[in-house]
């Protein structure tokens, strides 16, 4: 397929029930830069609140018809996005990308899945992001009891935060801590920032460097590293490492020798085909054998999307690093289990 | 498509991924795909072998997986390969498992 043309990409933008979705929406198309969208709503319930918030309604605009994105209207993502393309095959829109708003409710994971899957559509769309809103009023409670907002968080490639000039004074800075635990792979924005901020260096590929503050990034914990982390969210029990949001935690693996691509590519089908229920999201760059360039792989639960060749490797040691967002499975199992299938020796784990 | 069956074969799994600027593919042209499909098969019957079983190719298209009492099942498709080695063997194939770690620990040497 060489000579293929450019795949569009898909952003999708989800968030929790009344996180400011359809506001930021709404301030993203007004940009210029945005000015090439199609775009997707989804209509929950009999009313379509979301399409009548709307104010940029047009051709490119399809109204998804029937129930919550997640699951049932899995079907409709793909005839809306079909039809797109056919649309735009006789010539009758133009569009480079496309934005699909989820209900409050959705798990990103099948609308990734219907884009990698689906015979046709993957052909035509490539994953383009996903854009995940976060309420910095209601976001503690949320995150504490909604499975549905943690897996949106985990499956964020950047956070939105909303609402901030609503939240009480230290509120916002104590949710990025947590945000930043649960998924550290993501960029974090506010929905005040212009506009190109937030869609800047936008993209499932990218691998923000490890975070500043809380654990040194410089350091890496490994199995006998028995230091007291001094979170400073009032408990100092060794959890290891990452979050505590219902279960979720995430960490990195830091692996120094160049991987074998055959044998790493096994090994991670394997362990989603086991796991893949409980890794909400990998997300890695790594220095493959025989290779000058840094390849950069991502994947939600099950799905892992096409790895990325990157024409150079971004700031910071050049050495693998691989991003797991999971729960209920010990990083250090994985480690050892990644060490073993690799023949490699130098594998630690990582906040 | 096979001319036989008439199914679509496409083999989508992300570490065989259609050859697209940007995209980190082994499937560039025959060559680098016979090389790869050698790699893959040796990565996966080092794993493999901890149930007794081993997974060829057929006519460069499909893959048989075969258990040592000669039950064997043919698939286009790796994404199919390890639900049909667990299908085959009968047990779990779990990465994390103590004993397939010290397996694949002792395959090193």
């Amino acid at each position: 397929m060489s000579g293929a043309h450019p795949l569009t990409p898909v952003i999708l933008l989800t968030g929790f029930l009344g996180s400011g979705k359809t506001t930021l929406l709404q301030r993203l198309l007004d940009d210029p830069s945005m000015a090439g969208a199609a775009v997707l709503i989804n209509e929950f319930g009999e009313v379509a609140l979301d399409h009548h918030l709307l104010d940029r309604i047009d051709d490119t605009v399809v109204l998804l018809k029937s129930g919550c994105i997640c699951c049932t209207v899995r079907g409709e993502v793909a005839d809306a996005l079909l039809n797109l393309e056919s649309l735009r095959a006789r010539a009758e829109i133009a569009f480079d990308r496309v934005v699909i708003e989820t209900t409050g409710l959705a798990d990103p994971y099948p609308v990734l899945q219907t884009l990698t899957a689906h015979p046709v559509l993957r052909s035509h769309f490539a994953h383009g992001g996903v854009l995940t809103t976060v309420d910095a009023v209601n976001a503690g409670r949320q995150v504490d009891h909604r499975a549905e907002a943690v897996r949106q968080i985990a499956a964020a490639d950047r956070i939105v935060l909303t609402k901030t000039d609503l939240a009480p004074p230290g509120t916002e800075a104590a949710l990025r801590d947590r945000l930043g635990r649960i998924n550290p792979t993501a960029g974090l924005v506010t929905s005040a920032d212009p506009v190109p901020a937030i869609l800047a260096d936008f993209g499932p590929a990218l691998l923000p460097a490890p975070r500043e503050g809380g654990h040194d990034a410089a350091h890496v914990c490994d199995a006998t590293c028995n230091h007291d982390h001094g979170h400073d969210h009032g408990h100092h029990h060794h959890h290891h490492p990452g979050a505590d949001t219902l279960g979720v935690t995430s960490f990195s693996l830091v692996i120094a020798d160049a991987i074998d691509w055959t044998m790493f590519g096994t090994w991670l089908t394997l362990l989603l085909h086991k796991y893949g229920d409980k890794i909400f999201r990998v997300k890695g760059i790594l220095v493959i054998e025989g290779e000058d360039r840094p390849v950069a792989i991502h994947g939600v639960q099950h799905l892992i999307h096409a790895p990325t060749h990157l024409d150079h490797w971004p700031e910071g040691p050049r050495q693998s690093r691989l991003v797991f967002i999971l729960e209920g499975v010990s990083p250090d199992l994985i480690r050892r289990s990644f060490a073993a299938f690799t023949g490699l020796q130098e594998v630690r784990t990582a906040a | 498509m096979c001319s036989l069956c008439g199914i679509l074969g496409c083999d989508d799994h992300w570490t065989n991924a259609v050859d697209r600027p940007g995209v980190y593919s082994r499937n560039r042209d025959s060559q680098s795909r016979r090389m790869e499909t050698a790699r893959r098969l040796k990565a996966v019957n080092r794993i493999a072998s901890y149930r007794r079983l081993r997974l060829e190719v057929w006519q460069g298209r499909s893959y048989v997986l075969s258990s040592a009492t000669g039950a064997s099942s043919v698939f286009e498709a790796l994404s199919h390969l390890w639900p049909e080695a667990e299908a085959l063997a009968g047990r779990a194939f779990d990465p994390l498992d103590e004993g397939l770690i010290a397996w694949m620990e002792g395959q090193r040497t």
